[in-house]
């Protein structure tokens, strides 16, 4: 008699090759990408000022390189951006955590904080230019008010979601409230706040070259606005690729110290 | 002998003045030290209030908990709580979820990792000090929160119907271990249960509280032999003592309702 087989069963990637894949992946999708671009100025033979070849992009880079433009425009997008995380996270989390905490503050505050939210930042940033001397500062707030409002909101979220009980307990056990903001609250909210700070980052980015648009005399932003008067295409797609750069940058950091920080939850 | 534990007309009431829930009306009883006390009564009565009270989590709206004679009016490190909810901190492993109240209290590392080794042990957790809350069963995980709560070895032990969410083979297995824990420890233990079995089984006295507002209605002293065995839930009297506390519960339910929650066994 014939024993019966068991059905064959599709075994399930395992993780190390599912990251396997995606390394290898990533410079297929940056080649094809190249390729369809050059194949698409090849076939419709634009102008370099409508859609330079890769080639051309290329030369610009390494041309910028040597001079230190590129390196000076990218520190300076940087530190705005890196001081607008800094000040935003800063101001959110504490706003948060105090709101978090006093639901009468919250009652009171909030109203501001969602008409904060509802105000179109971009267009505060002619205001700052006019009213703020020090160009750094005016985009590191700028960035600051981008991510504000979702860091907030992602504070308030993660501390609200301590457990009652486990609040209980720590008071039973007399713990003091620095005891309790440092033993409970902050690795309790952890999760979240790290989620917002992924948020976060990005929104700063953002914020610093829509700051750079106006009346400012370096960074990437000023990179690109430059280039569309100067008809410059090769240098607008620098300074895009070396934003993207700087946003997938800052957010492996944050995935790398939330991979780091939330271990235990990997452990099965 | 001053009580370990007394309960002086203590009244709770929650909510708007004009208009209070009751949640206990004047309750006295004494805990002596080493008893082994359970509190049975309906759901919705005032069960979970008193031990929150004695933790000294809540304060009474009217009269004292002494213990040892001097009023409780805070959190005191000589008593400790077990929740219903299992509540370790999934962030810490079962060592450091252990040593919590001794970190709390300022016990160096190594010393407090020690005594945590030892109550893991006691729970019979050999193994499974560096795993995370979430890879234990939920028997495990209330053993760890039973040892947590023994780590700064209190003389009085609160347990909220502390095996309420298990199953009930592992909930049996762990009564006869907090059994154990009692005989081998001394320690003084008030429980909250659903169960009357299990009340009867585990406790010297069964004291029973009716529905809101809570009032101690009955406190039974199970004249039982201790430590229980296995043999005496075929018991005669073990079985005259279960209908009788639970005889007492029902006549605690208020008559418009359709009957008192039956318990499970």
């Amino acid at each position: 008699m014939q024993t019966s087989v068991p059905p064959p069963v599709s075994q399930p990637l395992s993780v190390r090759r599912l990251q396997l894949i995606r390394v290898a992946l990533a410079p297929l999708t940056v080649l094809l990408f190249l390729l369809l671009w050059e194949a698409l100025v090849r076939w419709q033979d634009y102008p370099a000022f409508i859609l330079p070849r890769p080639i051309d992009v290329w030369h610009k880079l390494l041309l910028m390189l040597a001079d230190g433009t590129l390196f000076r425009h990218t520190t300076a997008t940087l530190i705005e951006i890196v001081g607008g995380l800094v000040l935003g996270l800063g101001l959110a989390t504490s706003l948060g955590y105090v709101l978090a905490k006093s639901p009468l503050l919250n009652q009171i505050l909030s109203p501001y904080v969602v008409a904060l939210q509802s105000f179109p930042i971009i267009a505060v940033a002619p205001l700052l230019v006019i009213w703020i001397k020090a160009s750094v500062l005016r985009t590191v707030i700028i960035c600051a008010l981008t991510l504000f409002f979702p860091a907030l909101v992602n504070t308030i979220v993660g501390i609200r979601s301590v457990e009652p009980e486990l609040m209980a307990l720590m008071r039973s056990l007399r713990a003091s409230r620095w005891q309790i903001f440092t033993r409970l609250e902050i690795p309790a909210a952890l999760p979240v706040l790290l989620a917002g700070l992924k948020v976060g980052t990005t929104l700063s980015v953002i914020g610093a070259v829509i700051r750079e648009f106006v009346g400012a005399n370096q960074g990437l932003g000023f990179l690109i606005n430059l280039s569309r008067g100067l008809l410059d295409t090769s240098l607008l797609f620098v300074a895009l690729f070396t934003l993207v750069l700087i946003s997938l940058g800052l957010y492996g950091a944050v995935s790398l110290l939330e991979y780091r920080l939330l271990a235990w939850k990997r452990v099965a | 002998m001053t009580p370990l534990l007394s309960l002086r007309h203590v009244y709770k009431a929650y909510g708007d003045p004009n208009d209070p829930l009751h949640a206990l009306n004047d309750v006295s009883f004494d805990v002596q030290r080493g008893e082994f006390v359970c509190m049975v009564g309906p759901s919705g009565g005032g069960k979970s209030t008193l031990l929150r009270l004695i933790a000294g989590l809540l304060h009474p709206s009217a009269g004292d908990i002494l213990l040892d004679g001097v009023p409780l009016r805070q959190p005191s490190s000589r008593i400790g709580i077990v929740f219903q909810n299992i509540n370790l901190m999934p962030w810490r492993t079962v060592l450091d979820n252990i040593a919590l109240p001794l970190e709390l209290s300022g016990v160096g590392r190594e010393q407090r990792h020690r005594v945590a080794q030892e109550l893991i042990h006691l729970v019979a957790l050999d193994g499974f000090a560096h795993h995370y809350p979430h890879q234990l069963s939920g028997g495990m995980q209330q053993r760890a929160a039973i040892a947590r709560t023994l780590a700064h070895d209190p003389d009085l032990l609160l347990l909220d119907e502390p095996f309420g969410a298990l199953d009930a083979l592992t909930r049996e297995r762990l009564n006869r271990e907090l059994l154990r824990i009692h005989n081998m420890r001394g320690q003084t233990i008030l429980m909250i249960t659903h169960n009357i079995h299990e009340a009867v089984y585990l406790a010297d006295r069964v004291l029973v509280l009716s529905a809101r507002p809570g009032v101690l209605k009955c406190d039974f002293s199970i004249p039982l032999p201790h430590p229980s065995s296995e043999d005496l839930l075929t018991d005669a009297s073990y079985l005259q003592w279960v209908r009788r506390v639970r005889g007492a519960i029902d006549d605690t339910a208020p008559a418009d309702l359709p009957g008192p929650p039956q318990d499970q066994t």
